[in-house]
C-alpha cells in the first residue's frame, strides 16, 4: 500500500526548484504496551497538578514558565511563544553541499523518504548528482512551525532527507577524559587485530531481526489464551581470565568457524 | 472533577537523564573476551526547557491518573498491558519482559566488524557511550585501540530494558560510541511508500546538478550551523522580559532537587574520572 506524504515542499538549491512530497521513511515496530490502573485494568490518563494541594490545575489555567534562578520563573504568553515561531514557508533550502561522509552519525535524528511532486526528471537528476559527486547537501526548513537543519542524501536512486540534531544535543567524546588502563601491549594489539579481521565484513541489515520483539508477542498471544509459559530467570557466569590467554583461544575458535563454513 | 489526593512519588518516564547512575549496566564482548560496560545517553534533549506553572506560578507535577476512577496512581499502581482487543488487555509485567531476553541477548557481542561508513545514516537514531565498570579497562582499551587503528565499527544486537536494540560501536577519543540503529524492517523502502523508479534522464540535466553542487560545496560542516536557533532566540527574549521586571514570579519554595536536571557531561566525565583513579 502506497504510504501518504506528510509534507509537500519545494528543494531550493540556488534558483534551481525541485518540487518534492515527503513520507515517513520510519515504520516503528516497537510492541506498544499500555499503562494501566492495576485495580481497573484501565487505561491511565495525565493531567498536571499542584504537588502541595494535589489540586488539578486545568489546562487553561497552565501557565509556561522559564526557570533564571532558584524558584523565579518569567513566564513565557501565548503570543511571546507565538513571536518565536519562524514564518511557514514550503521552501526547503539547500545551504551548501558537503562530502556525504562528513556528518557523524550521531547527528542524524529522523529520516524522511523525499518523492517527486510533479517534475521527476529535476527529482532523479539531483539524486544522481549527489551520488555521482558523494555529496550530501545541508538542508535547512520550516516544518509544522519548527525550524529544521538536515542532510538531502541519495539512497540509491531516491532521496533521503534526515534531520539533524542540534549541537547542543550532542555530547562530544573529545569533552571526556579518555578512560585509564594501561596501554596494550604488542602482543595483544596484534591478536586482537587478528580477531577483528576474522570478523571483518559488510554490514547487511537485513541479517538483523528482532527476535526479542518476536518472542514478546508470542508470549502476550499465549497469555491471552490463558497458556502463559513458565519462565526462567537464567543468572549469567562468567570467569575472568588473562586478556592473552582470551585472545588466543577466540581466535583458534574463529578459525575453525571459518574452515567448517 | 474528583478532588485528587496528594501524591509525591515520580512518574515512572521521568527523564532518563536524571540521576547521576549510569542508564544501564552490561557486557561487551568480542569473540571470548567479555568486558563489562555501563551505557550512558550520548544525546541530551532541549537544554530550555518550559516549565508549565499554576496561576500563582508554582511548579506543576505531571501524575498519571485511572481513566476509570479519577484517582492519581502512584508507580506500584499501574501496570503494563497490550491491547489484545478493544479495552482487553494482556497484563506484562517487568519481570517477564526480562526473563522472556534469553542469556546471551543481553550481551553486547560483536560479531561483525565493518567500515562505519558504509552504514546508510538513515539506519541511525540514538546515541550512547559506553565508558569501562570495574576492571574491564585494559580489555577495553585494547578492543578501542584496534577498532581505531583498524578504522572498524563492530556491530550487535542486544536487549536492553525490555527492548532490543541492534548497535554500531566505534570508537571516539578513546571513547566507545554506540549508536543504535533502526532494524531493516523499521524503515520503508521506495517500494513500500510507492514511489515511482528512475526515469531515464538527459545527462546535461544531471551535469546542471552536479555543477551547482560543486559550485556550492564546503569540506566540512560548521557546527554553527547546527546551533539552536529557537533556544538561543527563547533565551533572549526571557533574558529581555527579566531586565524589563516584566512577568517575574517568584515562588516561595524553590523547586525540589529531584526535579534539578543533572548535566549529562558532568555524569560522565565523574564517572571516567573515577575510573582513572581506580586504574591508577
Amino acid at each position: 500500500m502506497a504510504a501518504r506524504a506528510i509534507w509537500k515542499g519545494e528543494l531550493k538549491l540556488n534558483s534551481t526548484k525541485v518540487p518534492v512530497n515527503i513520507y515517513s521513511a520510519v515504520h516503528d515496530q516497537t510492541v506498544r504496551f499500555h499503562i494501566l490502573d492495576e485495580r481497573t485494568k484501565t487505561r491511565v490518563k495525565q493531567h498536571m497538578v499542584d504537588p502541595e494541594s494535589g489540586d488539578e490545575i486545568p489546562n487553561e489555567e497552565i501557565r509556561k514558565g522559564f526557570e533564571v534562578a532558584p524558584g523565579t520563573y518569567v513566564i513565557l504568553e501565548e503570543e511571546d511563544l507565538e513571536s518565536l515561531e519562524p514564518e511557514a514557508s514550503r521552501q526547503i533550502e539547500i545551504t551548501s553541499f558537503v562530502p556525504a561522509t562528513e556528518i557523524a552519525p550521531e547527528y542524524y535524528d529522523r529520516p524522511y523518504y523525499l518523492g517527486p511532486d510533479g517534475d521527476q526528471m529535476g527529482y532523479f537528476a539531483l539524486a544522481e548528482a549527489l551520488r555521482n559527486k558523494e555529496k550530501e547537501g545541508v538542508a535547512r526548513w520550516v516544518m509544522r512551525k519548527q525550524p529544521y537543519v538536515g542532510a538531502l542524501r541519495a539512497e540509491g536512486d531516491h532521496l533521503v532527507l534526515s534531520t539533524l540534531r542540534n549541537a547542543e544535543e550532542v555530547l562530544s567524546a573529545k569533552d571526556l577524559p579518555r578512560p585509564a588502563g594501561r596501554a596494550p601491549d604488542k602482543k595483544e594489539l596484534g591478536m586482537a587485530k587478528q580477531l577483528v579481521e576474522l570478523l571483518k565484513g559488510e554490514f547487511d541489515p537485513k541479517e538483523y531481526k528482532d527476535e526479542y520483539r518476536e518472542r514478546v508477542m508470542e508470549f502476550v498471544k499465549k497469555k491471552a489464551r490463558g497458556h502463559a509459559p513458565k519462565l526462567r530467570l537464567v543468572k549469567s557466569k562468567r570467569k575472568a581470565a588473562a586478556l592473552d590467554k582470551v585472545l588466543s583461544k577466540s581466535i583458534e575458535a574463529l578459525k575453525k568457524e571459518k574452515r567448517a563454513a | 472533577m474528583a478532588k485528587r489526593t496528594r501524591k509525591r512519588r515520580r512518574s515512572p518516564e521521568d527523564n532518563e537523564e536524571r540521576g547521576a547512575r549510569p542508564f544501564w549496566s552490561g557486557t561487551l564482548t568480542f569473540g571470548l573476551v567479555s568486558v563489562p560496560v555501563d551505557l550512558y545517553p550520548g544525546n541530551r534533549s532541549n537544554r530550555a526547557p518550559l516549565r508549565m506553572l499554576g496561576p500563582e506560578g508554582e511548579p506543576l507535577a505531571r501524575r498519571y491518573y485511572s481513566q476509570k476512577t479519577g484517582r492519581d496512581l502512584e508507580a506500584d499502581e499501574m501496570i503494563r498491558g497490550y491491547e489484545i482487543n478493544k479495552d482487553k488487555y494482556v497484563v506484562v509485567t517487568d519481570e517477564e519482559l526480562e526473563r522472556l531476553a534469553p542469556e546471551q541477548s543481553r550481551d553486547i557481542d560483536l560479531r561483525r566488524f565493518v567500515e562505519l561508513e558504509s552504514i546508510p545514516p538513515l539506519y541511525f537514531d540514538r546515541s550512547y557511550f559506553l565508558a569501562p565498570s570495574a576492571g574491564s579497562e585494559k580489555a577495553y582499551r585494547l578492543l578501542a585501540d584496534t577498532m581505531k587503528k583498524e578504522d572498524l565499527a563492530g556491530i550487535a544486537t542486544f536487549v536492553m530494558r525490555g527492548k532490543e536494540y541492534l548497535v554500531a560501536i566505534f570508537p571516539e577519543n578513546g571513547i566507545l560510541r554506540a549508536e543504535t540503529m533502526r532494524f531493516a524492517d523499521e524503515l520503508r523502502s521506495p517500494e513500500d511508500i510507492g514511489l515511482p523508479d528512475k526515469k531515464k534522464l538527459p545527462a546535461a540535466t544531471v551535469r546542471k546538478f552536479e555543477k551547482i553542487i560543486a559550485r556550492n560545496s564546503d569540506r566540512h560542516l560548521a557546527l554553527k550551523e547546527l546551533k539552536d536557533e529557537k533556544t538561543a532566540q527563547l533565551l533572549k527574549l526571557v533574558a529581555k522580559k527579566r531586565s524589563q521586571h516584566k512577568d517575574v514570579i517568584k515562588v516561595e519554595e524553590p523547586e525540589q532537587p529531584e526535579g534539578k536536571v543533572v548535566d549529562l557531561m558532568e555524569v560522565l566525565k565523574k564517572s571516567l574520572a573515577k575510573k582513572r583513579k581506580a586504574a591508577a
